[in-house]
């Protein structure tokens, strides 16, 4: 049994005067264990597809299938519940409290888990969820005293507190130059090796080779969907010089 | 919902905008503090009124002369011609229930000791006065009925007298001048301090009322008729003998209405008690407003609160939060803020309260109640006035909210 399934999904923006469909019948199956990105050009549907798998967003119509249940029906509050424990969110923006300690900001999603957990547990849970972004040393930092990789290791630290089933990513390296970028796309394919399944939105070919499928949406209409070749970012850094080797990597696209 | 974390947040949250949560609470600050002085001020001033009135004596009646309205009660008035010392004499002998009645006659006048003199009231009454008063007399005595019979020169003098004529030493024996006319003291009352008007009740000199009409004033006519009713009971009945004798005294016709006016002490009291609570209410009700617009400050920060943390929320929802949680995370800061402007209130109320208490010579009066209210009040204010904020954050919608820069 997949993951994630959806069935015929479409999702129609009624503006009044303009109806807009941002969906227009998506078929998407994701299993156990992958690490999927999803590309397309602004304006073809990858960031309300995002929305809809994060249960941010209802679909139209169509049915969303996550571990087996159909939760496009569900109610707000079991939608709530879902974002907490089962899905994982990291923003491009990488959207830390300010003035907040690490430790702090990765402890919020445990604060509205429906079982209550110990505060003692809660500061363990968190503190682990930093030390596997390798953050263990930077507990009581806040936002403005970390670099952008950081704050986006924050960000992962906090999506993996709450143990999720799958990590939605939406353009985790937008914010981020190409070296930083790569030390957290390493993170992601790490967590991936270890059973976690990855759900990444970009729209830089040069981020989504390190996933093993691509699929890729035009217009609200899946338009592809491919396994590659799975580059890894733990080579990508180790073979960092300069610039010019990061242009021909540019230049050489996608492998597919 | 860790809901432990809740308080801790808001605390954090205000912490990061010191100065806009000061100046924000600035405004309950001030409407709470406004509350408590007010109230505290008005309890005081209620409380001497309530002790004024058991100075002014025991089952006392007051007949004034002339017609006056009951509300506005002025013990000074009373201008009219109307009550002769006769009339008191009748009162008394006549009336079984009355056990004393004094013709009151008033001047002001200067008195003079030695190179001192002082400006005060002369007081012409009835040997029974003191008892119709409950007036302890401190040192020597009061004047005798044969000194009123003989309108001797005498005179029995209040604690304000010693203090300014004689400087806190024994006046007993010695002579104050008045127009040239000397009275020998031999009496000093015991201090009363201020009375239901606000004057001082010992700055007094008392002289046998004939002294008072004869020598003093050059009146004919008593001012006031203090009258002391043997108990509580006959209270009413004594009215209404004092009226229907007063009437026939003066050959009133059935249609005629009164041309004096019987008041009891409860009367007095109601009135002045009325007044007190009319301006503690007046004057709370004005705090209250301040505590209102104090109110629609917090309101106003936390609007803006909410669309700067437009993004928190968003995140907050993304990662399991429910509206009711997010609703309830921005009440309870405004509550939070809201209970620290009501408890800074309290403080800077009680500090005002002792301050003007102490500059105006006020007593002031702190109730628990008043501050548990100010508080209660103060937290419904963030209430209420928090709701709307909070409502609007928990409606966001969360990818809106996120993608809001």
């Amino acid at each position: 049994m997949s993951l994630i399934k959806l069935k015929a999904i479409t999702r129609v923006y009624d503006t009044g005067s303009v109806k807009v469909e941002a969906l227009r019948g998506i078929d998407l199956e994701i299993g156990q264990g992958e690490f999927v990105a999803i590309m397309g050009a602004s304006g073809s549907g990858k960031s309300t597809m995002m929305n809809v798998l994060g249960c941010l967003d209802k679909p139209t119509a169509g049915n969303y299938y996550l571990n087996g249940e159909d939760v496009s029906e569900f109610s707000k509050k079991r939608l709530a519940s879902l974002r907490n424990q089962t899905l994982g969110f990291v923003f491009q923006a990488f959207h830390l409290l300010p003035r907040t300690s690490a430790l702090e900001n990765v402890e919020l999603p445990l604060l509205y888990r429906e079982d209550e957990l110990s505060w003692k547990e809660i500061h363990k849970r968190a503190k682990e969820s930093l030390e596997i972004v390798g953050l263990g040393d930077r507990l009581d930092h806040t936002p403005n005293e970390l670099s952008g990789g950081q704050k986006q290791r924050v960000a992962i630290a906090r999506a993996l507190v709450t143990r999720p089933d799958v990590l939605l990513a939406d353009e985790p390296t937008g914010n981020l130059d190409s070296r930083t970028s790569l030390e957290i796309i390493d993170i992601m394919q790490s967590l991936n090796r270890d059973g976690l399944t990855i759900l990444m939105v970009t729209h830089e070919p040069d981020i989504a080779k390190f996933a093993e499928r691509v699929v890729t949406l035009r217009d609200g209409l899946i338009r592809s969907d491919k396994m590659i070749e799975q580059y890894s970012a733990t080579d990508a850094i180790e073979n960092w010089k300069d610039e010019d080797e990061t242009e021909a990597e540019l230049q050489n696209g996608l492998r597919i | 919902m860790k809901w432990s974390a809740v308080p801790y947040s808001a605390l954090r949250a205000m912490k990061r905008n010191m100065m806009r949560t000061i100046l924000t609470t600035l405004g309950i600050i001030i409407g709470v503090a406004a509350v408590i002085t007010m109230v505290g001020l008005g309890q005081g001033a209620s409380a001497e009124v309530e002790e004024q009135v058991n100075r002014l004596g025991q089952n006392v009646v007051l007949v004034f002369p002339g017609e006056r309205s009951l509300g506005g009660v002025s013990i000074g008035g009373g201008s009219a011609n109307t009550l002769t010392v006769e009339d008191a004499i009748a009162l008394k002998e006549e009336i079984p229930e009355v056990i004393a009645a004094s013709p009151e006659v008033r001047s002001q006048r200067v008195i003079v000791h030695g190179n001192q003199n002082w400006f005060t009231r002369i007081y012409g009454q009835s040997a029974d006065y003191l008892q119709i008063r409950q007036w302890p007399i401190e040192s020597g005595e009061m004047f005798t009925e044969e000194d009123v019979e003989r309108a001797s020169l005498v005179a029995v003098v209040g604690q304000t007298i010693v203090d300014e004529l004689f400087e806190g030493a024994d006046p007993i024996g010695e002579t104050i001048r008045v127009r040239g006319l000397p009275l020998e003291i031999i009496g000093v009352l015991s201090r009363k301090g201020m009375s239901l008007m606000g004057s001082v009740q010992d700055d007094i000199v008392i002289v046998p009322y004939t002294t008072g009409f004869q020598r003093i004033s050059g009146r004919t006519h008593a001012m006031v008729i203090n009258i002391q009713v043997f108990n509580q009971q006959s209270m009413e009945i004594a009215q209404q003998k004092i009226t229907d004798l007063l009437r026939e005294r003066h050959r009133l016709a059935p249609d005629q209405e009164n041309d004096f006016t019987v008041q009891t002490q409860e009367d007095v009291a109601q009135a002045a008690t009325e007044t007190s609570r009319v301006m503690t209410w007046l004057l709370a009700s004005i705090a209250a407003i301040s505590l209102f617009v104090g109110g629609i400050g917090i309101m106003n920060v936390m609007l803006v609160s909410v669309t700067e943390r437009t993004r928190e929320v968003g995140l907050r929802l993304a990662v399991g939060a429910r509206e009711p949680d997010v609703l309830l995370q921005f009440l309870i800061e405004s509550i939070i803020l809201c209970l620290l402007g009501g408890l800074g209130g309290i403080l800077l109320g009680i500090f005002a309260t002792e301050m003007i208490a102490s500059y105006a010579g006020w007593p002031a009066l702190f109730s628990t109640e008043a501050m548990v209210v100010a508080v209660t009040v103060s937290a419904a204010v963030g209430l209420f006035f928090g709701f709307y904020p909070a409502w609007k954050a928990s409606r966001l919608d969360p990818i809106v909210a996120l993608r809001r820069e």
